[in-house]
């Protein structure tokens, strides 16, 4: 942009001083800006830093005046305790989270069709009635949800909360797919209904296989904020039988005297799988985000 | 009428398991929430179902709201969501601001700026607990440590362990995690801007100030008010950060989801549930005009 401006203005330029001032103008402007990029950007890291180097700390660098500085000696004993005392609530999560994710991006994409290209009278009602709630603060209803799970008898920690991620991950995926479904040029599906297939077959052969880009979206949102649920987790399951985040809250405040260190890379083996998925999967996580904010 | 059955019907068929299934449990959850909390549900024996509990109305509304305990609470959650709201907007506009014109190395400032949120705040919370250690002087490690090293003694503090502003010190974890989403929001913004726009405002002789104002600005209001909404009624998930850095108990930086989670624990379930109706009443009113108003526009 400001390139731009120096061009429109190179014309009205005297003889005598063409363009140093604006250009010099120019560089110290972009000067300032990377700097504060890359202030931000250390800013940003910093959190990283502390967990990396506290996790390779041994009790040899306890005293507060080395809280900064890298290790005297390194060690993998904090990773080690960690891995012991985290490695079966990982595996607990990843149950929780794999079908609660397939589950709920699959309803969701049912709705999503429906709501995007079916339009019946009311379509746009019953999205909102649905849409209302992602919004809701679950604490409204979480008493007599554990009333209501305790009727049913599901067992407390992984079943219920696979069901719960289901039920309360509907109205982001449905809202997900709508918007996506939305984008799917017309004249694909329109071609399978002249064919005489009905709205079942239509989803089925057509629609599902167009899907895919949409599926990632939904899965990897999914995946996410399950992953990192704890509201839930912490009120239907115990660190004996929950999902990561309540095991790493356990570990990281159980203990009378902290330990930092085992506490930080418990963090990182908790936050390990998401952050994969953001680095390797990132376009489709911003994807996510984006279509979080309702108008897409 | 069999002609709008085949029409309908397909359809409503598709959508009948997910609507049973919000409608159970989000609108009669909601339903059998306010009812226990109309009742005087206090004790483990009620909430067994060992003893009845009494119809009371709105009673255990008033008495929280009454409580100044609870005040404190909601004094807290406000304080909470303004410094939230605040940071993410301004670190999110700032950063997107830079980003969007050319800038080298665009992809590696954008992607550590959004990293944050793909962490869960229970992880984050170990570190930050860490980091926000109320220590100062010679015992200090974590932030106060890092501003003697830099030579700004003066910025130490005892962060989440003041009584009025502790809360603000749980914001800025908050912050950190959720700035980069609101930057994706408003670059997403300033990308839909078609570039003719910025052009025939500076053709007409728009000053950078004005072109911003008369031009920009509106232009991004839908990104803001989305990112606003998004972030305000994230600002509930305040509890996990909670329980990870001060603990549920610590009265400094308690909020009202972290009494609904006391009450819980202790069964009062009547208070819990009240608590949590409270929340949904807070969160409704902005919401549900949100929602109006966004379905309204859709139509047109």
């Amino acid at each position: 942009m400001t390139a731009a401006t120096n061009q429109l203005a190179a014309p009205r330029t005297t003889v005598s001083r063409p363009r140093p001032t604006s250009k010099s103008r120019y560089t110290l402007g972009r000067t300032l800006k990377y700097a504060a990029l890359i202030f931000f950007l250390v800013v940003v890291l910093i959190p990283v830093y502390v967990l990396l180097v506290t996790s390779f700390k041994g009790t040899g660098d306890a005293d507060p005046s080395r809280a900064w500085a890298l290790p005297q000696i390194w060690t993998l004993d904090n990773w080690a305790t960690a891995w012991t005392a985290l490695a079966p609530s990982i595996l607990r999560s990843v149950a929780v989270v794999v079908p609660s994710a397939i589950i709920a991006a699959f309803l969701g994409s049912l709705n999503g069709f429906v709501l995007a290209r079916w339009s019946f009278r009311g379509a746009n009602i019953v999205f909102t009635v649905i849409l209302f709630g992602m919004f809701i603060p679950y604490q409204a209803v979480m008493i007599p949800l554990n009333q209501l799970v305790l009727d049913l008898g599901i067992p407390t920690g992984v079943p219920t909360l696979i069901l719960l991620h289901v039920v309360y991950g509907i109205p982001i995926t449905t809202l997900i797919f709508r918007n996506y479904y939305a984008t799917v040029p017309h004249e694909l599906i329109e071609a399978g209904r002249v064919d005489g297939a009905g709205m079942l077959r239509t989803y089925w052969s057509i629609v599902l296989p167009l899907s895919i880009p949409g599926f990632v979206v939904v899965l990897i949102w999914q995946f996410t904020s399950a992953w990192n649920d704890f509201l839930f987790a912490v009120f239907f399951s115990s660190s004996q039988n929950g999902p990561v985040t309540v095991a790493l809250n356990n570990l990281a405040n159980g203990a009378l005297l902290q330990n930092y260190g085992v506490s930080m890379a418990g963090a990182l083996f908790a936050s390990l799988p998401t952050l994969l998925v953001y680095i390797v999967l990132g376009k489709y996580f911003v994807g996510g985000l984006m279509s979080g904010s309702v108008k897409g | 009428m069999l002609k709008k059955l085949r029409r309908l019907g397909p359809p409503l068929l598709m959508l009948t398991p997910s609507l049973i299934l919000v409608g159970v449990f989000v609108y009669g959850l909601i339903a059998a929430n306010f009812s226990t909390s109309f009742t005087d549900n206090h004790t483990a024996a009620q909430a067994t179902g060992q003893e009845p509990a009494a119809f009371v109305w709105f009673t255990n509304y008033f008495d929280l709201l009454a409580s100044e305990d609870f005040q404190h609470s909601l004094m807290n959650l406000v304080l909470y969501t303004l410094v939230f709201l605040a940071g993410t907007m301004v670190m999110g506009f700032l950063w997107a601001w830079m980003l969007d014109k050319p800038v080298k190395g665009e992809g590696l400032f954008r992607s550590v700026y959004l990293f944050p949120m793909a962490v869960s705040f229970i992880a984050s919370g170990v570190v930050w607990r860490w980091l926000l250690n109320s220590n100062q002087d010679e015992q200090a490690s974590g932030l106060n440590r890092l501003f003697q090293m830099v030579g700004l003694d003066f910025l130490q503090n005892n962060w989440w362990n003041n009584v009025t502003f502790g809360i603000i010190a749980i914001a800025v974890p908050a912050i950190w995690q959720l700035s980069g989403y609101v930057m994706a929001l408003f670059l997403a913004g300033f990308r839909g801007i078609p570039d003719e726009l910025r052009e025939a405002a500076r053709v007409d002789g728009a000053s950078e100030w004005k072109l911003y104002r008369y031009v920009l600005f509106p232009q991004l209001s839908p990104v803001a008010l989305s990112a606003l909404i998004i972030i305000g009624h994230m600002s509930l998930k305040a509890f996990d950060l909670i329980m990870s850095i001060s603990k549920p108990a610590n009265y400094q930086t308690k909020v009202p989801a972290v009494d609904m989670y006391v009450f819980k624990s202790s069964f009062d379930y009547a208070n819990a549930a009240a608590v949590g109706s409270i929340l949904l009443i807070i969160v409704a009113l902005v919401i549900v005009p949100y929602l109006i108003r966004t379905n309204r526009e859709e139509k047109r």
